[in-house]
């Protein structure tokens, strides 16, 4: 190792180990957040679900990409699991149009308050979904990623580059990346432009106004689901190719998931998407061990002994949980100015 | 007959109940049942806390776990003997790093009070963070290296465990202070976000910290305030007791037939005795709190706080009184919980954090709660004995399910042999269609709250 | 038969009883304004005309056919229109989109209404990409009016159309009033300004209690002693 100042070795190590794992993670709780906006700003509720539906969306991909895998239907280096997505989707859509069907539909009807009696009933579908996917796939942790794991790896890197420090893009990061920004474009646009999207936030906006406008309601709703079951099943997909798949770990994104909405401002799109990168560029550089790092950049004589962790890799949770409350007591609406009190 | 049901719902249902529970008693065993039992009564407590909380005020608390858990932490810090060793070693350490901790939350909240630079106040409190966790690491290194098998941590007290129900309660009230301090007043969500993610914490740090309770090592070997096996067994008086009881059986015996018999029975009856006593004792509690909170609820201040909920209109009038009888609410219900928590732990005899599974054992309280009826205490004590009954026997019942289904199949198929391992998931599945199904049909619970105002 | 006529509506929020068998109608090309105390139930028969509270007696028809039975969007489809008493915009849209809004259920080319709708208010073809919330009380106000004009209905409902806007602005709406009503539109309105509604309308109806205290003609109506003592103050 080097005993000078190394800016460019640094850069890369932290590229490596923050910057990129961070993108993806934060593009992973993005997709979440925005899912639990679109619920909130239609259903008018916060779903205590959505990490559970996650885990349920990534099931069915695990089950449609092991189906696939075992007839040989794969693209060599391409991970089965991303062509196994369009098929999951519609198992997905089907289960949360019946869940809206069976449980959330009787309190709009009966112009239930919204907020409290759909969080009780999320609660209780996150049970029967969470149920189901430890029932199907079993509690314990699996990995389900096939096809190349790399885009570049370490060792490429640095022989392309003939740095010290390598740098890994991981085939699962770049594709969360990609298909994070073109779902949130598609979302944006779907949204502002279009006649349907518009009529959502028509109907987000003064559902009353928007009835007297003729938008149809159950349509709208329909929509929403449609969408949500879209962003948690990518979201959850890809959060399992990062990461792998475990039941507990994904009904735990909730709080991350949560502390995004709330931090960006509940009920606002771009709000989650900032949250989303706070939340996640804050877990990993809390929890980074920045020793080698500062080995990069000091003089030997001031290189540290200790592993120079702020907190400790157990304590992630406690992360968003801190950032949540830091909100709620500075500014509780949220970065992008949200809904802080009940009802409207 | 109709109206004679009405009026005495309550009655009829808890004898029911009592019924189904001798039912079992008689034929699967009295142990069984009193097990089934004492674990319907430290729920029913819980489900009392969260009753108050959600029923007379409609606070969401989704971290039940975390404070029944900061109630079964106090068990072991008070009645857990010092492990006077670690205490020398590291003791001394921890204490400066805890009280530098402290002081350093201490200065940043002051200094922010007096109106300081916000950058600087964040250095002061960075820096303070460092020295803190510097120390920290250095003392739970020394503390957890005494004796990590059979010790590894600090101790308790060495106090009788009774205190620990009163101090898991007030641990419990103090992070419920916390915590409602910082999102009563917000939306409803907060607070249910809030407490579900102190919740996961409490865990995580319990789980973590062994120099703390010794983390997934377990705590064993808590005192106890009923007697020991053991001790009943060797007893005179209890031995003349079974005997005294069983007499008209013994006498058909032979002297030696005699002595076998009398011994397995006092090896059951003391069983049973010791369970009956826990008996006694949550008993004792839960109708103290019930006698209590009905008391608080008839009050003045009680009558105020049903207005608040029933009267959208009042309640705005009231602005922020609301949010301080919320936070009585909130601590209140939570110190419940917590003392459930002490009395769950106490009933064990050990700790062992990887039980607190939130995920589960918070939802079956708020399902106690919704299927006796929110807001009517008997309501979340029958709602306990149901649905611990139901959680108990549902997973043999979901086997025996299986095994029917076996029967028919012809050869034990591979798939079976998954569903058996996986079944009990399914109860999670069923008591999320039982919650959604109240919500749904019956709204207002078994026990609908007599006093709600129209 | 009038063109929208509310017969003997009995209507309530849960157990309390708001109307009590009151009737209102207006015909084509007739301006016909609801006039009473606060609290008196105005808005509820609007609610009630528009199918957005359930009657429990009485009747709505519309052309003389029953329209009691059907869904707010049905009546929508069918000729009606409404600005309501508060929230009457959808404030975090643009003007522009707030006007799509209302013409959402047309499935022909609606950028001419839109046009009309910039003739009529000028000021909102300026602010056409701002969003509403922005707006001040009585930009809002046209904008509302503006969103009801979108589905080129055959009767106007107007909740307070001059809640909160200056007199300046409020001789403009109502000038605007006067121009549809003109153009053949029935519309009924709700308005707190007694004397300045009266005078413009065709008919009047003075609501008290859920109940139709006194039914003329505009003229009538204000030449009414008791309804000047009680109503115009004097
Ligand atoms: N959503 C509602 N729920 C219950 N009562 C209502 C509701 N809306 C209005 N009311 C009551 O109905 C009565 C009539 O209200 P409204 O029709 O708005 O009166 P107006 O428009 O003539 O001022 C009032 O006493 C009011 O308090
Ligand atoms: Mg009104």
């Amino acid at each position: 190792m080097s005993d000078s100042i190394d800016i460019i070795n640094a850069f890369a190590l932290l590229t490596n180990f923050v910057i990129l794992p961070a993108l993806s993670y934060g593009s992973q709780l993005a997709l979440g957040a925005l899912a639990v906006t679109l619920v909130y700003s239609i259903l008018r509720f916060s779903n205590f679900a959505q990490g559970d539906s996650m885990a349920f969306g990534t099931m069915l991909v695990i089950i449609i990409s092991g189906y696939m895998i075992s007839k040989g239907w794969t693209i060599t280096g391409f991970p089965t699991a991303i062509l196994a997505i369009p098929l999951a989707l519609v198992g997905m859509s089907i289960y949360l149009l019946a869940m809206d069907r069976l449980v959330y539909k009787h309190y709009r009807k009966i112009k239930a308050k919204q907020n409290i009696v759909g969080i009780t009933a999320s609660i209780g579908v996150m049970f029967v979904t969470g149920g189901i996917v430890r029932f199907i796939l079993g509690a314990s942790a699996q990995r389900f990623g096939d096809g190349e794991r790399f885009i570049f790896s370490v060792r490429e890197f640095k022989a392309f580059t003939g740095l010290q420090q390598g740098i890994a893009f991981k085939t699962s990061q770049f594709l969360t990346i990609t298909l994070a920004i073109l779902l949130v474009a598609f979302l944006f646009y779907f949204l502002q432009k279009t006649k349907t999207g518009k009529a959502m936030r028509a109907y987000s906006d003064n559902t009353e106004l928007a009835l007297l406008s003729g938008i149809d309601p159950d349509k709208v709703v329909r929509i929403t689901w449609l969408l949500v079951a879209l962003f948690t099943t990518i979201a959850g997909t890809l959060y399992g190719l990062d990461k792998g798949f475990a039941p507990q770990q994904y009904h735990l994104l909730l709080l991350p998931i949560f502390a995004s909405v709330i931090v960006g401002g509940i009920g606002s799109p771009i709000g989650a998407i900032a949250g989303a990168f706070l939340v996640a560029f804050s877990e990993i550089l809390l929890t980074y061990a920045y020793k080698k790092f500062l080995i990069y950049l000091l003089p030997l004589s001031m290189h540290p002994s200790s592993l120079v962790q702020l907190i400790g890799t157990e304590y992630k949770y406690a992360i968003s949980f801190v950032i949540l409350v830091i909100v709620l007591l500075i500014r509780p609406t949220g970065i992008f100015k949200g809904k802080v009190i009940d009802g409207d | 007959m109709n109206t004679f049901f009405q009026d005495n719902k309550a009655f009829i249902y808890f004898a029911i109940m009592a019924l189904i529970l001798v039912f079992v008693g008689m034929n699967q065993s009295w142990a069984l049942a009193l097990g089934i039992i004492n674990m319907s009564l430290i729920s029913a407590i819980m489900a009392l806390g969260v009753n108050i909380q959600w029923g007379y005020a409609g606070l969401m608390n989704v971290g039940i776990m975390g404070f029944a858990a900061l109630g079964g932490v106090s068990v072991v810090l008070i009645a857990q003997q010092p492990v006077s060793e670690a205490v020398d070693a590291g003791g001394f350490k921890m204490f400066i790093a805890l009280i530098m901790g402290a002081a350093t939350i201490t200065a940043g909240i002051f200094l922010n009070r007096k109106g300081i630079n916000k950058w600087l106040i964040a250095a002061i409190v960075v820096i303070g963070y460092l020295f803190t966790r510097y120390y920290f690491s250095e003392a739970a290194d020394i503390i957890e290296k005494v004796d990590p098998a059979i010790t590894g941590y600090l101790g308790g007290f060495g106090l009788p465990i009774a205190f620990s129900w009163v101090i898991g309660g007030a641990i419990a009230a103090g992070a419920a202070w916390w915590v409602g301090k910082i999102t009563l007043g917000l939306r409803t969500d907060y607070l249910a976000i809030a407490t579900l993610g102190i919740s996961e914490i409490i865990l995580y740090v319990i789980k973590n910290e062994d120099w703390f309770v010794r983390g997934l090592k377990n705590v064993y070997g808590l005192p106890r305030p009923v007697p020991y096996e053991v001790d009943m067994q060797q007893s005179e008086w209890f031995q003349n007791l079974i005997a005294w009881i069983n007499r008209g059986e013994l006498q058909l015996l032979s002297q030696t037939e005699q002595i076998e018999k009398l011994t397995d029975y006092v090896r059951e009856a003391a069983v049973v005795f010791v369970k009956l006593c826990y008996s006694g004792l949550f008993i004792a509690i839960l109708v103290a709190f019930i006698v209590l909170s009905n008391l608080a609820l008839n009050s003045p201040w009680g009558r105020k706080v049903r207005a608040i909920r029933d009267n959208e209109v009042a309640a705005s009038a009231m602005g922020k009184d609301i949010k301080r009888q919320h936070l009585q609410i909130f601590v209140l219900g939570s110190a419940i919980v917590g003392v459930a928590g002490a009395l769950l732990v106490t009933y064990d005899g050990i700790f062992i954090p990887t039980s607190y599974l939130p995920l589960r054992f918070t939802f079956l309280i708020w399902v106690m709660v919704i299927l006796g009826g929110s807001g009517n205490n008997m309501g979340s004590v029958l709602g306990a004995f149901i649905i611990w009954f139901i959680w108990i026997q549902s997973g043999p019942m979901g086997l025996w399910f299986v095994e029917m289904l076996s029967n028919n199949m012809s050869e034990g198929s591979s798939s079976l042999e998954f569903i058996e391992d996986r079944v009990h998931y399914l109860r999670l599945v069923f008591m999320g269609t039982i919650l959604l199904l109240i919500m749904r049909f019956s709204p207002s619970g078994l026990l609908p709250e007599k006093n709600k105002q129209l | 038969m009038a063109y929208l006529e509310g017969k003997n509506l009995v209507a309530s929020y849960g157990v309390v009883p708001i109307l009590h068998e009151c009737s209102v109608e207006v015909e084509k090309g007739e301006l016909a304004v609801i006039v009473g105390p606060n609290g008196a139930g105005k808005s509820t028969v609007m609610r009630v005309l528009l199918g957005m509270l359930d009657a429990s007696a009485g009747s709505v028809t519309l052309d003389g056919n029953d329209i009691s039975m059907l869904s707010t969007q049905d009546r929508i489809s069918q000729g009606l229109a409404f600005v309501p008493q508060t929230k009457n915009v959808f404030p975090s849209m643009t003007v522009e989109e707030n006007l799509q809004m209302g013409g959402f259920i047309r499935k022909d080319d609606i950028s001419k209404t839109i046009e009309e709708v910039y003739e009529l208010f000028p000021i909102l073809y300026d602010k056409r990409k701002q969003l509403a919330v922005q707006l001040s009380g009585g930009q809002r106000q046209q904008v509302a009016f503006g969103r009801a004009m979108m589905t080129k209905p055959s009767v106007m409902l107007l909740d307070e159309p001059t809640a909160g806007v200056s007199p300046i602005v409020m001789d403009e709406i109502f000038s605007n009033i006067l121009d549809v009503r003109n153009a053949g539109m029935a519309v009924l309105m709700v308005e707190q300004n007694a004397q300045q509604a009266l005078n413009i309308a065709d008919k009047g109806f003075v609501l008290v209690s859920g109940r139709n205290e006194h039914t003329g003609t505009g003229k009538e109506l204000i030449n009414d002693r008791e309804v000047r003592k009680k109503f115009l103050g004097g």
